[in-house]
C-alpha cells in the first residue's frame, strides 16, 4: 500500500461563518413541542374564560354580594318562567363552609403529617422508610369517593364519639355548642375525612423538605452534643419551616376543592354554620354537585359562577403554595 | 488482640427492656382506667396508652439523663404518634374495602349490567360490565389525549427549554391542584351546555385528561431530568439533529420512567368521580360507543349505589370500590417495579 499524496487545497481554506439556525426538521420539532408545552397555559385560560363568561350575567347582577350573600334562592321554574319570588344567588354561606371544613382538616391533619414526616426523616430505618414512603404515595392515589365511603361507614362512629367529648368538656366555647345532642354528619366529621385526605400530600412534601436539611449542619449540631430534639428544633425546623407551610397550603387547596368526600359525609344544607358539631353545612364544591341535578338554566349559570370562584380560590392557594415550596427547596444542598 | 468497636448510640438491652416494660404497664394502666371510668371503646384506650407511655418514658429518661433527654423522649413519642395516626386510616381503609368489598361479587358480576335490576335488588343479580367498559374507554381516550400533551410539556421544560418554560412549569404545578369538579364544570360549560350535544363518555375523558396532563407532565419531567446530559451531547456530536437526539436517544433512555409517568396518571384519574357527574350521564345499560349517549363508569356506579342508600346498594358500592382499589394497587405496584428497575441499572 502506498501512502496517498494528499493534495493541499489551493487556494488556502476560507474562513466561514457558522450557522446556529436550526434545520427545518428541528424547527418543526420545536414548534410541535412548544405547542404541547403551552397546552397547560391554554387549558387554564380556557377554563377561566368559559366559567367566567357562562357565569358573567349572574356575577354582574349580583355583584359583590355573590361572594358575601348568604342566600341562594332560585325561583325560576325549569321551563324558564319566573317563579314566585325574586332569585338571589350568594355563595357566602358555602364559602364559609369551605373555610370551616378546610380549617378543621388543617388543624388535625398538619400536626399529624409533620410528626409523621419527622418520623420518616429522622427516626425510621431506611427500609421501613422506603416502604412507608410508598404507602404514603399510595394513600395519595386513593380515589376521593373511597375516602367518602370510608368516612360515612367507618369514621362516622369514632368521629361522633370525639364530637360528643368535645361538646361535653368544651361545649362552653360557641363553636362546640349544639342545640340538641346529635352529632351525625357534621362539618367536624367532614373535616376529619378531609384531614385524612390531606395527610399524605402534606407528609410527602414535609418529608422532602426535611430531607433537604444540609447534612453538615445536622452533624455539626450532633457534634456539639445536641439531642435529636435540639437538632430538629434548632437546625431542621428553621431550615424547612416555610416549605412545610407551603406543603400545608397545598393540603389546604386540596381540602377546599374536595367534592365527593364532603358530599358523602356531610349533611349538605345551605346555611352559614359556625357550630362545627352541628349536622348541617357544606362547601362550595359539594353545593355545586347538589344543585346541579335539578338546576334551571339560570341556576346553572350561577353554579358556573360559583365554579369560577372556586377555581380562582384554589388556583391562588396552589400557586402561592408552589411558590413557597420551590423557593425553599431551591435553597437545598 | 481484637477490639470490638462500641456503638454508644445503640440502645442497650437494659434500655429496650425498660421500654417494653413501660409500654406493657401503660397498656394495663389504660385498660384499668377505661374499665373504671366513664370512657369506653378502643379509641380512648389507645389515647390513654399513648399519654401514659410517653409520659412514663419521658420521666424515666429525664431521671436518668436530665431535662434534654426527657424532651427528646417526648419528641420520639410524638413522632411515633404521627406514624400511628398516618397508618391507622390506611390500614382501616384497606381492611374495610377487603372485608366489605366481596359481598356483592358473584359469578355474573362482571358479565351483567344494571339495566334490569335496581341498585337495591338482591346481590345475585346485576353487575358492573357496563361500568368496566365505560371506565376502560374513558382511560383509553384520556391516555390518547394526555400522554402526548404531557410528554410534550415535559420535553418543552427539559429539552427545548423554550421561552416561558419557568412559567409553564409553575402553571403545570398549579394545574395539578385544581379541584376535579372544576374540570367537569368546564367541559360541561364549554362543550355540553347550550350546544345540543348530550352527555357522553368522550366528554368524561376530556375532563379526566385535564386532570391527567399535569400528573404525566410532572413525572415525565422528573424522569427526563435524570437522563445524563452526556447522552444528548453524544447524539449531537454524532451529527444528529435535536429531533433525532430526542427521539432516538433521550426518550428510549427514559422509557421505563415515562411508562411510570403514564401509569401514575392513570392511577390519578381511575377513581375520579366529580367530573364524571357533569359529563358522562352515568348509564345503567352497556354502551359501547363513547362518542354518543350516556356511559356508565365504575366511580359513577359507586356514586349511584351510594345515593340509593339501601344495604344491598352499599354492598355494591363497596364492591365497586374493591375493584377500583385492586386496579389502583396493581397500577401502583407496576409503577414501583418499573422505577426500581430504573434506579438499579
Amino acid at each position: 500500500m502506498t501512502i496517498a499524496e494528499i493534495e493541499r487545497p489551493n487556494p488556502a481554506p476560507v474562513p466561514r461563518a457558522l450557522e446556529t439556525k436550526p434545520r427545518i426538521s428541528d424547527q418543526i420539532f420545536r414548534s410541535i413541542v412548544a405547542l404541547g408545552g403551552f397546552s397547560s397555559l391554554i387549558i387554564l385560560g380556557l377554563i377561566a374564560a368559559y366559567l367566567f363568561f357562562r357565569g358573567y350575567s349572574i356575577l354582574r347582577t349580583e355583584g359583590l354580594s355573590f361572594i358575601t350573600g348568604y342566600e341562594w334562592v332560585s325561583s325560576i321554574n325549569s321551563d324558564g318562567t319566573a317563579g314566585s319570588e325574586q332569585s338571589t344567588y350568594g355563595v357566602g354561606a358555602m364559602l364559609l363552609g369551605t373555610l370551616v371544613t378546610a380549617a378543621i382538616a388543617l388543624t388535625i391533619g398538619v400536626p399529624v403529617a409533620v410528626l409523621a414526616a419527622l418520623y420518616l426523616t429522622f427516626f425510621a430505618p431506611v427500609r421501613i422508610r422506603n416502604f412507608l414512603v410508598s404507602v404514603v404515595d399510595l394513600m395519595a392515589a386513593f380515589p376521593s369517593i373511597l375516602f367518602g365511603l370510608w368516612g360515612l361507614y367507618v369514621l362516622m362512629e369514632p368521629g361522633m364519639y370525639v364530637a360528643e367529648l368535645l361538646n361535653k368538656y368544651l361545649g362552653w366555647i360557641p363553636i362546640f355548642a349544639v342545640p340538641v345532642p346529635v352529632f351525625l354528619r357534621s362539618p367536624f366529621i367532614a373535616g376529619l375525612v378531609l384531614a385524612v385526605m390531606i395527610i399524605p400530600i402534606v407528609t410527602a412534601i414535609s418529608r422532602e423538605i426535611f430531607a433537604q436539611t444540609p447534612l453538615d449542619r445536622i452533624q455539626a449540631a450532633y457534634a456539639l452534643g445536641a439531642s435529636k430534639w435540639a437538632m430538629i428544633k434548632n437546625v431542621a425546623f428553621p431550615y424547612s419551616y416555610s416549605g412545610v407551610v407551603g406543603g400545608a397550603m397545598l393540603g389546604l387547596g386540596r381540602a377546599m376543592g374536595e367534592t365527593v368526600a364532603v358530599f358523602t359525609v356531610l349533611n349538605i344544607l345551605y346555611q352559614a354554620n359556625f357550630k362545627i358539631l352541628l349536622g348541617a353545612g357544606g362547601n362550595l364544591a359539594s353545593h355545586i354537585i347538589l344543585k346541579f341535578g335539578e338546576a334551571s338554566e339560570e341556576e346553572i349559570k350561577a353554579l358556573m359562577a360559583a365554579g369560577f370562584v372556586l377555581f380562582l380560590m384554589t388556583l391562588g392557594v396552589n400557586m402561592l403554595a408552589n411558590f413557597i415550596v420551590s423557593r425553599t427547596s431551591r435553597r437545598g444542598r | 488482640m481484637t477490639v470490638t468497636p462500641i456503638k454508644p448510640w445503640r440502645a442497650t438491652k437494659r434500655d429496650i427492656a425498660t421500654q417494653i416494660a413501660v409500654l406493657l404497664a401503660s397498656v394495663v394502666a389504660a385498660y384499668f382506667l377505661i374499665a373504671n371510668t366513664g370512657f369506653e371503646g378502643r379509641l380512648p384506650l389507645v389515647i390513654f396508652f399513648g399519654i401514659f407511655s410517653i409520659t412514663a418514658l419521658a420521666i424515666i429518661s429525664g431521671l436518668r439523663r436530665g431535662k434534654e433527654a426527657a424532651k427528646d423522649a417526648v419528641l420520639a413519642g410524638a413522632a411515633y404518634v404521627g406514624l400511628f395516626a398516618l397508618l391507622l386510616p390506611v390500614v382501616s381503609i384497606l381492611w374495610t374495602v377487603i372485608s366489605r368489598g366481596t359481598a356483592a361479587i358473584y359469578g355474573g358480576f362482571f358479565t351483567t349490567d344494571m339495566s334490569q335490576d335496581p341498585f337495591s335488588s338482591p346481590l345475585d343479580a346485576g353487575g358492573i360490565k357496563h361500568a368496566l367498559i365505560g371506565t376502560l374507554w374513558l382511560i383509553v381516550i384520556a391516555l390518547i389525549i394526555s400522554v402526548p400533551l404531557g410528554i410534550l410539556t415535559a420535553l418543552y421544560l427539559t429539552e427545548t427549554k423554550g421561552p416561558g418554560s419557568g412559567l409553564i412549569r409553575f402553571l403545570v404545578q398549579a394545574m395539578s391542584g385544581i379541584p376535579s369538579i372544576v374540570a367537569g364544570l368546564f367541559i360541561y360549560s364549554a362543550l355540553i351546555s347550550g350546544t345540543g350535544r348530550g352527555f357522553s363518555g368522550f366528554m368524561g375523558a376530556l375532563a379526566l385528561s385535564i386532570l391527567m396532563i399535569p400528573t404525566v407532565a410532572r413525572t415525565a419531567e422528573e424522569v427526563l431530568k435524570l437522563v445524563p446530559p452526556d447522552l444528548r451531547e453524544a447524539g449531537l456530536a454524532l451529527g444528529a439533529t435535536q429531533w433525532k437526539t430526542v427521539a432516538l436517544v433521550v426518550l428510549p433512555a427514559a422509557k421505563s420512567g415515562l411508562v411510570t409517568a403514564v401509569i401514575l396518571g392513570v392511577a390519578r384519574i381511575a377513581g375520579e368521580t366529580a367530573p364524571l357527574l357533569f359529563t358522562t350521564g352515568g348509564a345503567d345499560a352497556t354502551n359501547l360507543n363513547p362518542m354518543d349517549d350516556n356511559m356508565g363508569t365504575i366511580p359513577f356506579y359507586i356514586w349511584k349505589a351510594l345515593i340509593d342508600g339501601s344495604p344491598e346498594a352499599a354492598s355494591r358500592a363497596w364492591a365497586g370500590i374493591f375493584i377500583l382499589m385492586l386496579a389502583v394497587l396493581a397500577l401502583f405496584g407496576t409503577a414501583r417495579y418499573l422505577s426500581r428497575a430504573r434506579t438499579v441499572r
